[in-house]
């Protein structure tokens, strides 16, 4: 399936195509060249029109209404949005669309279907959340932990962890939601 | 009963709500007869919604709120619904969050309103079946006939009930506390399952068909002005659609607040990206920056902590003849820095000034009621005509009491047609806050040989916050300035409490906590300094000298300290280079004493527990007042290990967590949290009693461990 999604509402009265890249025509003079991506989000393909310098994290919330994934800080340093690449967790705020390709990018939306995954069940269970807005990208961050760590020790979590911000400060929680999940000992 | 709305209000407000029992508009059902109270509706295919009024930001009010009613109303829990209140202050009274208020500011409304259903429902059962009312009870979504077991679920008696009077709010019978069934029971919060598959929508979240985006260059300095703007390439960059200067806001005679909106330059776009992009590309020559510097600053602290008090908040006995006279004479000061909010979701609001005179607003704010009354006052239109939605705040800590960013989101969006949502960078949200204000404070004590404290005389200078959001014109009163009442819950025959402002370009306002922050570190690490040279052990130094005159608070203050004691092992002693810091204090009607443990490595400070005693009478939920105090205990270690907002040329320097560095989960502590029993006394609030203490059982503890005072923060070396 292909959704087309554009930045914003783009008025369609001014796009032309001229081969693959489009031209948006603003008012007066301006002129600005994008070009098109497709990208395969949660399994589905999206064909966005956007400069090829934007970052992942606007093209998910601004374009394709994804917005589980959430801007912190924009320089790589809060984690709040972490995504993952064919499985490693990035920061969504580094990574210009250009340079994402094919490869499949899961957001928090499409972590399972029913709150199912063994991070999110174990999240509830130790009531992690306080304000939520860091969580999407705690539990993104886990989940790659966990899918390299399928055990890990505490100072794995710590290390693996300690690049997402929570200024409700639920680090303890968080802690034990993993290994909840990964069923170690806290 | 006057807290109603009545379906024509509901029409004529535009809000598709129906309030009460909601009954299907058919039939014979008379719209006006159907007024009951606003927080409960029941549908007669029993969909049971309770409406939630206080902000949600993390703190569980509404889960509180939920249960508070649900418990009156013999709900079945797993069944209930909830949705956000409507901002309708005329009905909805606690449209606020602040103060670590709005648990106890609706503790009796809510489980009122959860009676009054009850009485009703009641009422229509036992008219159905011809028995006394006093033969049935209700249970578990039901009425239950109790002799004979029949049993009629609520939703299949609406139609009777809500024919009834509604009973006297002040006359409804309660539930005796004993036979509580979900308050003070650990119950899992109504909001975290959309917190954990992203379905969560907060404030930044917000999607309108047609919506634009829109950031603003502020000054670099507070105060500042552009001279010059070039917008050419600006204007040019991609999907921008919009360049326009937006005005300073300062004092407003309307809602009498100074509102500290900067001004600048916004640039709106087709998305948050290019209305970054677009921000960069601005040419702008700004004004000269301010000679203030937090060196200035600091320098006038220790020339106020020297010299003339503006105001003497407490004078009892004679206080300079016995600090002269003593033998033993301790002194120290004590010095916390400006710090951020740094709410994890930055500033925004999202405004559509409609065609048809109306404002639509979406805001995660604390303060929705003041929210659509500012906005009304800046457009000149009748609040009722404003729409304020309540989003989910990501993180609040007293920043989103603040209502610049409204009036900034109102000022942009009344000159595009469409929803604009107004976003603030990470940047602008550490640049252009309302900071806890930096403060300095002088401490003076003469003991006697026993260790009691003969004088002591306590100096605070800080950067007020009320001058913040005073009218410049009007002379303010020096008593008005700092609310301050001055005490320490310390017992000493002669005590003076006096106070120094600085002024500061910086804005200031509540952090969570307010000044608790570095009051409570003052007080306890001098009280920790006193109990050494006593050469006594800090907690039992602290039970002994809690104030007579304060019996309340004294036997809270003693209850925490003895549970800390013990569950602390507070006299088992730690290994080489660990240390063990202890520190107490009253927050609001809430006790609570922390019991820090450290190692000094490398003259680095880790801290690896805190053990944490807590008195706020009846926890409504303790399962969230466990986590608000881990939570506060996490929030207050920042400025401790990392935090100071610091000023150059009149502006912040620090602008993102590369600069402004909090607490990560490597320095998470492992925390326990332990309650007092639930006293006779209702929920009090917790959301910032844990804070103050932090800060100063830290700072005792590296004394533990080092026997080095640190009384200034953060604590970046022990050295």
């Amino acid at each position: 399936m292909i959704c087309k999604g554009f930045m914003g509402q783009t008025d369609f009265r001014f796009i032309s195509v001229v081969s693959s890249r489009l031209r948006l025509y603003g008012e007066g003079e301006r002129i600005a060249a994008l070009s098109t991506t497709i990208i395969v989000v949660n399994g589905v393909s999206h064909e966005v029109n956007v400069a090829s310098s934007t970052p992942l994290l606007w093209v998910l919330r601004d374009a394709l209404n994804l917005t589980g994934t959430k801007y912190g800080c924009g320089m790589g340093l809060c984690g709040a949005c972490t995504v993952h690449l064919d499985g490693q967790a990035v920061r969504s705020c580094q990574t210009p669309i250009q340079s994402v390709g094919m490869k499949k990018i899961t957001t928090i939306e499409g972590l399972s279907h029913d709150r199912g995954h063994p991070l999110q069940k174990a999240w509830i269970e130790e009531q992690v959340p306080q304000c939520g807005y860091c969580q999407s990208g705690q539990i993104m961050q886990a989940a790659a932990l966990l899918a390299s760590h399928p055990r890990p020790t505490r100072e794995q979590i710590d290390d693996a962890m300690n690049g997402n911000i929570c200024r409700c400060a639920t680090y303890q929680r968080i802690r034990r939601a993993i290994q909840r999940a990964a069923g170690v000992a806290a | 009963m006057k807290s109603t709305v009545t379906r024509r209000e509901v029409v004529e407000t535009g809000i598709a709500l129906m309030i009460g029992f909601a009954l299907p508009l058919r039939g014979k059902s008379d719209p006006e007869k159907s007024e009951f109270n606003a927080w409960v509706r029941i549908s007669t295919d029993n969909q049971i919604t309770v409406l939630a009024e206080t902000p949600e930001m993390g703190q569980g009010t509404r889960t509180a709120n939920i249960m508070m009613l649900a418990d009156e109303l013999e709900l079945d829990w797993t069944s209930v619904r909830w949705e956000q209140a409507p901002t309708i202050p005329r009905i909805y009274k606690n449209l606020s969050a602040g103060g670590s208020g709005s648990t106890t500011a609706t503790w009796l409304k809510l489980r009122k309103a959860g009676a009054q259903a009850r009485e009703m429902l009641l009422t229509a059962a036992a008219q159905r079946w011809g028995v006394d009312v006093k033969a049935c009870h209700a249970g578990n979504g039901a009425i239950v006939h109790t002799a004979s077991g029949r049993r009629i679920v609520y939703g299949d008696l609406v139609r009777e009930a809500i024919q009834l009077p509604v009973p006297d709010p002040d006359q409804v019978p309660l539930k005796d506390p004993k036979d509580f069934r979900v308050i003070g029971k650990p119950m899992q919060r109504v909001d975290i399952p959309g917190k954990v598959d992203g379905s969560a929508v907060f404030g930044l979240d917000v999607r309108r068909p047609g919506m634009l985006y829109a950031v603003i260059a502020r000054p670099p300095h507070f105060g500042g002005k552009a001279l010059h703007v070039d917008d050419s390439d600006a204007k040019a960059s991609p999907g921008v659609k919009a360049v326009f200067a937006v005005p300073a806001i300062g004092y407003v005679p309307a809602i009498d607040r100074n509102l500290n909106v900067a001004g600048g330059v916004a640039v709106v776009a087709d998305s948050t990206w290019n209305a970054i992009q677009g921000r960069k590309a601005l040419n702008i020559t700004w004004d000269q920056g301010r000679d203030e510097s937090t060196a200035t600053l600091q320098a006038q602290f220790r020339e106020k902590a020297a010299g003339a008090a503006s105001v003497v908040n407490v004078d009892r006995g004679k206080v300079e003849k016995v600090l002269t006279a003593a033998a033993k004479r301790i002194e120290a000061d004590y010095e916390f820095p400006f710090q951020a909010h740094a709410t994890m979701e930055p500033m925004n609001t999202t405004v559509h000034v409609r065609d048809d005179g109306q404002i639509d607003v979406w805001s995660p704010t604390q303060i929705p009621a003041i929210a659509q009354s500012t906005i009304a006052a800046l457009a000149s239109i009748p609040p009722e005509k404003v729409n304020v939605q309540l989003m989910l705040s990501g993180g609040s800590f007293g920043r989103r009491y603040q209502w610049d960013y409204l009036a900034e989101a109102y000022n942009v969006a009344k000159n595009i047609k469409v929803p604009v949502q107004l976003v603030w960078t990470r940047e602008d949200d550490m640049q252009h806050d309302f900071y806890l204000q930096y403060s300095f404070q002088r401490m003076r004590a003469a003991l006697e040989e026993d260790g009691h404290i003969a004088a002591w005389w306590y100096r605070e200078v800080t950067t007020p916050i009320s001058t913040v959001f005073h009218d410049p014109a009007k002379p303010q009163a020096a008593k008005d300035v700092e609310d301050w009442n001055g005490e320490t819950p310390y017992d000493t025959a002669n005590f003076r409490a006096d106070y120094a402002p600085v002024l500061s370009v910086v804005p200031r306002a509540w952090w969570r906590s307010v000044s608790s922050p570095f009051q409570v570190f003052a007080i306890e690490c001098f009280v920790d300094e006193l109990a050494h040279a006593a050469g006594k052990d800090p907690l039992h130094y602290r039970l002994e000298r809690l104030r007579a005159d304060q019996k309340g608070e004294a036997e809270k203050l003693g209850s925490v300290l003895q549970l800390v004691e013990q569950k602390s092992n507070w006299s088992n002693p730690l290994p080489k280079g660990q240390g063990r810091g202890l520190a107490c204090c009253v927050f609001g009607r809430t006790a609570v004493a922390h019991v820090a443990e450290v190692s000094v490595v490398d003259e680095e400070i880790h801290v690896l527990r805190v053990v944490s005693a807590v008195h706020c009478g009846l926890a409504v939920n303790p399962e969230s007042v466990r986590a608000q105090i881990e939570g506060a205990i996490n929030y207050a270690l920042t400025p401790v290990l990392h935090g100071e907002i610091s000023v150059k040329d009149g502006g912040v320097q620090q602008s993102n967590f590369h600069n402004y560095q909090v607490a990560r989960m490597k320095d998470a502590p492992e925390i326990e949290v332990h309650l007092v029993p639930p006293t006779a006394e209702p929920s009090n609030g917790v959301g910032e009693a844990g804070v103050p203490p932090l800060a100063p059982a830290v700072a005792n503890a590296v004394f533990a461990a080092t026997g080095k005072r640190m009384r200034r923060l953060p604590i970046l070396k022990v050295s």
